[in-house]
């Protein structure tokens, strides 16, 4: 029998050591929410609210790191044959996926405490739900690296992952209450900011820094679990269907 | 004992069907080829026996397993080298080896002290460090096959092993494939160098238009490619146009023309020279070379398939 731990530890150390931990990751871990914060600051009039804004930068550095991440990479892999490999090793296809994605959600996560660490010089942090916002961040990176990873499976090449992503990507960051409460929105989109996931996250966001929520924090989880089984069910169907044909 | 066993094994794609029910089997020890011209569906039936592609009808028994419902058990006992080297290229040779590994579940001591055996082995050892995307094609190469044997699988699939590398490491490649065999891994091959499959193979097995058309001990091969005779002229001039005329002074003799300047000629007797000679002589054609022929085996291939091997040859090396 094999032991599909040993496996499952080799490939997440393998992507952490060839993709998340290279010097060019790192810096754009930084240099992403440092973006969005400046990109707040110049649209606002007056000074900005890091509080206000924290949770959108959050989940934006999430989102936007797991899905860059993980479509490109298993993009690149499907195209150098080295994917292949990892298809006809004796582990299970579910093992490996979450192997795969791994590397990603933990890249996820980092992304999204650095706009904390950030805020933490410049804000009094004191009154967050941390374990909220914990949970919160887990999820969501769960659901944004499931969304890669849909995505990744979904086209043949690089570039095609890149327009893809910000197919699902620029949606939800208009649609999802993040820079305009959905209450605001034209009563006719309204509905499509329920069917994106990143709607649930940055609301349980939102109530673990500022207090704020409009769906009660369980919903918000079990909507994020649902939409994580979702998509790593459909992604792991299309591998099936399309690369193991 | 057979331990890969094929039966009516068939693969569509939509109204196409690549593989059109295929029977073999490759004996437990053996080097088994598996040749075709390009298109004849020996990939989608490798890629059916390793598990990278489902078939639409029929069996496969691997080492006694259900080579479909159990593929992953199949996976652990089997090697699989593809014709392109697909390791990381910025991992090192040995963290390649390591990784690989680890895929079967190698503890760190096991897959550390096999990874410094197979670089030794392959006389990569020096370069064990230098990242696989300055490795040359043959270094490639040669550690994708040690990657393919890390976990010491039963069962080896080598697709092109010395396609577009170097004589040299071509040689070496041979060499490690006859030891590999030699100390027991049963060994799938597919290869459009025919001298590597007479040399390395047991048996060969051909497959043309998704259909197997023939498989046998390469000695049979070439017994039988051997009751033939031919031979062969380089004209000074054109020698297409004296088909009809040779065939009415010759009628034991057929003939293919493979140039404007060269002919075979094939009986199932033996034939004399001379005969022919005079024909050209007669004629005001300049003979400048002329042998006996011995078939080889290319001869069988080029007899089963239809498929001229320069061709062949030079399609596959334009791919790599």
């Amino acid at each position: 029998m094999i032991d599909n731990t040993l496996a499952y530890w080799g490939i997440l150390k393998k992507d952490m050591r060839n993709y998340y931990l290279k010097p060019p990751n790192i810096s754009w871990g930084i240099i992403f929410p440092v973006s969005w914060t400046l990109m707040f600051y110049l649209r606002s009039e007056q000074a900005v609210d890091i509080r206000a804004i924290l949770p959108g930068v959050m989940a934006l550095s999430i989102l936007f790191g797991t899905t860059s991440m993980l479509s490109v990479t298993i993009t690149f892999e499907r195209k150098s044959r080295s994917f292949e490999r990892l298809l006809l090793s004796p582990i299970s296809l579910n093992l490996l996926m979450l192997a795969k994605t791994t590397g990603a959600i933990v890249f996820g996560i980092i992304n999204a405490f650095i706009p904390v660490l950030f805020a933490s010089f410049m804000i009094d942090l004191s009154g967050i739900h941390w374990g909220i916002l914990s949970l919160a961040v887990l999820f969501i990176a769960i659901t944004s690296t499931f969304l890669g990873l849909f995505i990744a499976v979904s086209v043949n090449e690089v570039f095609e992952a890149q327009t893809f992503s910000n197919f699902f990507r620029f949606p939800m960051m208009f649609l999802c209450g993040l820079f305009i409460p959905i209450g605001n929105l034209p009563a006719i989109i309204r509905p499509l900011s329920y069917i994106l996931p990143l709607t649930y996250g940055s609301d349980l966001l939102r109530f673990s820094v500022n207090s704020e929520a409009s769906i009660p924090v369980a919903a918000n989880l079990l909507v994020l679990v649902l939409f994580s089984g979702l998509l790593f069910f459909l992604s792991t169907h299309n591998i099936k269907k399309r690369w193991i044909y | 004992m057979h331990i890969i066993e094929a039966r009516n094994l068939v693969k569509n794609f939509g109204d196409f069907q690549a593989v059109k029910g295929i029977d073999f089997f490759v004996e437990q020890g053996e080097i088994f080829g598996f040749l075709g011209p390009n298109g004849a569906g020996k990939t989608t039936t490798i890629n059916m026996l390793t598990g990278l592609a489902r078939p639409s009808e029929g069996t496969i028994t691997i080492a006694g397993l259900d080579g479909v419902r159990n593929i992953k058990k199949v996976q652990g006992i089997i090697g699989i080298v593809p014709d392109e080297s697909n390791l990381y290229d910025d991992m090192g040779g040995f963290e390649n080896l390591v990784f690989c590994a680890s895929l079967y579940g190698m503890k760190k001591r096991k897959r550390e002290q096999r990874a410094h055996e197979l670089l030794a082995q392959f006389s990569l050892d020096d370069t064990g460090n230098r990242p696989f995307k300055a490795y040359s094609k043959g270094m490639k190469r040669k550690l994708t096959i040690a990657a393919g044997i890390i976990h010491e699988p039963r069962i080896l699939f080598l697709d092109e092993p010395t396609t577009g590398i170097d004589v040299e490491s071509a040689r070496q490649i041979r060499q490690l494939i006859a030891t590999l065999n030699e100390q027991g891994t049963t060994i799938f091959l597919t290869t459009h160098y025919i001298e590597d499959a007479e040399r390395l193979c047991d048996r060969i097995g051909f497959i043309v238009g998704g259909s197997v058309v023939k498989v046998s001990t390469v000695q049979a091969l070439l017994t039988e490619a051997q009751q033939e005779h031919v031979l062969q002229f380089w004209l000074e001039a054109s020698g297409t146009h004296l088909q009809s005329e040779l065939l009415d002074a010759f009628p034991m003799v057929s003939m293919s023309p493979e140039s404007d300047h060269t002919i075979s000629l094939r009986s199932k007797v033996p034939m004399d020279l001379m005969p022919f000679m005079h024909f050209f002589d007669a004629r005001n054609i300049k003979v400048r070379e002329a042998r006996l022929v011995r078939p080889s085996l290319e001869e069988v291939f080029v007899k089963i398939t239809g498929i001229e091997l320069a061709r062949l040859k030079k399609e596959k090396e334009g791919r790599k």
